[in-house]
């Protein structure tokens, strides 16, 4: 008899290890049992683990009888033109529970670009970095997924690769029960490529409910450039923990966009980036626009290993109705990270009456050469400017969607593809408008 | 078009308009002059539906509507406007979008359509010349590092774009330079008609040379205190406001 998927996670996680086909590759079925036994070691986070303090995350997990789900079922290509962005020239990767649906895709093609499934990539030249993104191991729903992924989605650049348009990812969540699912993705761009690879996800059901607990690695090599942009609005009926585990070498670029809109009620980001090589730029920005009872949790990390980096981040939270927001933003600057620059700010906009933020930075600095620095706002709108707005004959509402247009403006403005930047700047006032 | 009957408004417990009567018609042209503090752009933030001000009596008539019951978009709909003394900087809400917002608003509050967007950068370019305003403005936020005149012309650039029936210019003329004076109230004259109604407020006789009032008020320690033409500009400019008060002792005692 087959346990129940919450007590299998608590009492008995090889059971659920049975239902994972058995990967191809021995070097990878080793990596996946070790990471079986850390995940037994660890166990699930609790309000006790240090980095879940403010989320519950066993709540959630037991809120419905999820299954593993690791296969996919055919889905309408309807599901994800749904999350198409008007007006933008990309590539399109479909992904349906993180298998890849080549015939709903268009894939960039040419020389120096591999792209495709994970299953089909496990001996490629960049498969090397799997699982090698330091911060991973502590995680313990990331060594869960590493033990029991089944598909996901391989990049790899070779050197001086430039894509020549966004791939745009449409992440589809389909399932006729309560569904777990573990997509496992790495994205490897070698030296001096470059590439915009912006993220969606959609899960069409509305009477089952689908929880995603999704890892990402990407590596950004030597005076490579990644700009990365993942926009979460996501459905009622799905929640999700996505792990985002970047590894950055000497003189590269990796700018790192979220974006949590509504509507669905649970969504954790562990965002981290391990900087292995000197004279790197950093750009975390986020924002999230929550509403109702949404819980929005961005766990963040930049890990400064080595000397003469630059990071920056930003996230901005505009929290509606009862929603509840929480941001941690831990640097590490080792010993040896001397030169460092770390910035780091945190504001919100607090507008529902039961909306609520819980904001910690954590700095943990060995370095002394170093300039860091972080701050934190929570505010409501200036009674002035809407005053100043309406008294120009801008309703309420209006006048707040231009207000919460400005206050995210300098998040939107950085966006670098225009069908995008439009795209969400639209939502945002769709949002602010209902 | 605008009737104010006795009107008394406290801000934070502290009375500041004590029974304010007035009588706007169409086309005219008022000026309101007073002493710092003495409540003109209380006045006029009651009118425009600040909500810090509290009505404790009186009524405020407009075109037949009761003003006071109006949220303040919605007198602004009405064709109430209000020049600010001090305009608001919004950094993010770029100036084009914000007009193009209120406007709309207006429009559809009136039943009218959404202006296409060639109609209305027309209508743009054209109230831009009006005030000399200048296009690169037009791109940046909201009044945001605008230098003080540029932030005053926006405030007619504004008036101009949104056409309301009454406007009501709180300091317009202060702190401008001659030529931004005379540009201003150019403006303002291009404006008027039959049809639109002025209340400037104003310390400085200067500007009522540009803007030939029909009426000049005198508003001291939140009353009306004295009514005449543009001649009471000039005497109040050379002789200041104490005569005033004496002169009102004077015939309060007798
Ligand atoms: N928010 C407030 N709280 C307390 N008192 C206020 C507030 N706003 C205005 N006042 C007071 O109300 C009185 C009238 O102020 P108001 O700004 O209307 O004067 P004014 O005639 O426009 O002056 P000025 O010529 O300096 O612009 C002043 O005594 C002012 O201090
Ligand atoms: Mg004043």
């Amino acid at each position: 008899m087959i346990l129940p998927f919450y007590q299998a996670l608590t009492e008995d996680v090889q059971a659920l290890s049975a239902q994972v086909s058995a990967p191809a590759a021995t070097a990878l079925h080793d990596i996946r049992r070790k990471a079986l036994e850390r995940f037994t070691a660890i166990g699930l986070p609790s309000l006790k683990t240090e980095a879940w303090r403010y989320t519950n995350i066993q709540r959630y997990l037991k809120e419905f009888p999820y299954e593993l789900l690791t296969t996919a079922t055919p889905v309408s290509a309807a599901v994800a033109e749904s999350k198409a962005i008007p007006e933008l020239d990309c590539y399109r990767v479909v992904l349906v529970n993180g298998h890849l649906q080549a015939d709903q895709s268009v894939l960039p093609e040419g020389k120096g670009i591999t792209i495709g499934a994970m299953s089909a990539h496990t001996t490629a030249p960049g498969f090397a970095h799997f699982n090698q993104q330091p911060h991973l191991a502590g995680e313990s729903l990331a060594q869960l997924n590493t033990a029991l992924f089944a598909d996901g989605l391989y990049i790899e650049l070779a050197a001086n690769t430039v894509l020549d348009k966004p791939i745009h990812i449409i992440h589809v969540y389909s399932a006729t029960a309560h569904a777990f699912i573990q997509p496992r993705h790495l994205w490897v761009l070698n030296r001096s490529a470059a590439a915009t690879i912006i993220e969606s996800s959609v899960h069409p059901e509305t009477a089952t409910v689908a929880f995603a607990n999704s890892v990402l690695e990407t590596v950004v090599m030597e005076n490579a450039e990644l700009w990365h942009y993942n926009v979460q609005q996501g459905e009622e009926s799905f929640r999700e923990v996505h792990t985002t585990a970047a590894q950055q070498y000497k003189d590269s670029r990796y700018h790192h966009f979220n974006f949590t809109l509504p509507n669905t009620p649970f969504t954790r980001n562990n965002l981290s980036v391990a900087l292995n090589g000197s004279h790197t730029e950093t750009n975390l920005n986020g924002l999230y626009i929550a509403n109702k009872h949404q819980h929005v949790d961005n766990h963040t990390f930049m890990d400064h290993i080595m000397p003469d980096c630059n990071s920056n981040e930003l996230y901005k939270g505009v929290l509606l109705d009862d929603a509840n927001g929480v941001f941690t933003g831990k640097i590490l600057v080792h010993q040896e990270a001397q030169k460092t620059n770390a910035f780091q700010q945190n504001n919100n906009l607090l507008l529902g009456s039961k909306a609520d933020i819980n904001s910690q930075p954590q700095l943990e600095i060995y370095a002394d050469d170093v300039k860091c620095s972080h701050g934190f706002t929570a505010g409501q709108f200036s009674e002035e400017s809407m005053f100043y707005l309406r008294s120009r004959g801008i309703g309420e509402d209006a006048a707040k969607a231009l207000m919460v247009n400005a206050f995210s403006h300098d998040i939107t403005d950085a966006i670098k593809v225009p069908a995008l930047q439009h795209h969400l700047q639209e939502q945002i006032a769709e949002i602010m408008n209902n | 078009m605008l009737t104010i009957k006795n009107l008394h408004a406290e801000v934070e417990g502290k009375k500041i308009l004590k029974g304010i009567n007035l009588e706007i018609n169409k086309g005219e042209m008022h000026a309101i002059m007073g002493p710092n503090g003495s409540g003109k752009s209380s006045l006029a933030s009651v009118l425009a539906g600040r909500d810090n001000y509290t009505v404790t009596e009186g009524e405020v008539w407009f075109n037949g509507k009761n003003l006071l019951d109006l949220a303040p978009e919605d007198r602004a709909r009405e064709g109430v406007f209000l020049a600010f003394q001090y305009p608001v900087e919004i950094p993010g809400v770029s100036n084009l979008n914000f007009l193009k917002t209120a406007l709309n608003e207006i429009r559809a509050y009136k039943g009218l359509p959404a202006l296409e967007a060639r109609e209305f950068l027309k209508l743009t370019k054209e109230k831009q010349q009006l005030v000399d305003f200048h296009s690169n403005l037009m791109n940046r936020s909201l009044n945001e590092g605008f230098s003080g005149g540029e932030k005053k012309r926006n405030e007619i650039f504004q008036l101009a774009m949104l056409d309301p029936q009454l406007a009501i210019l709180d300091e317009t003329d202060s702190g401008l330079d001659i030529d931004a004076l005379r540009i201003v109230s150019n403006g303002v004259n291009k404006l008027r008609d039959a049809e639109k109604s002025f209340v400037v407020i104003t310390h400085y006789q200067r500007l009522l040379e540009y803007i030939i009032p029909d009426f000049v008020h005198v508003l001291y320690n939140g009353r009306i205190i004295k009514t005449g033409t543009k001649e009471l500009a000039l005497e109040l400019e050379e002789r200041g406001y104490d005569w005033l008060k004496e002169e009102l002792h004077l015939k309060e005692s007798v």
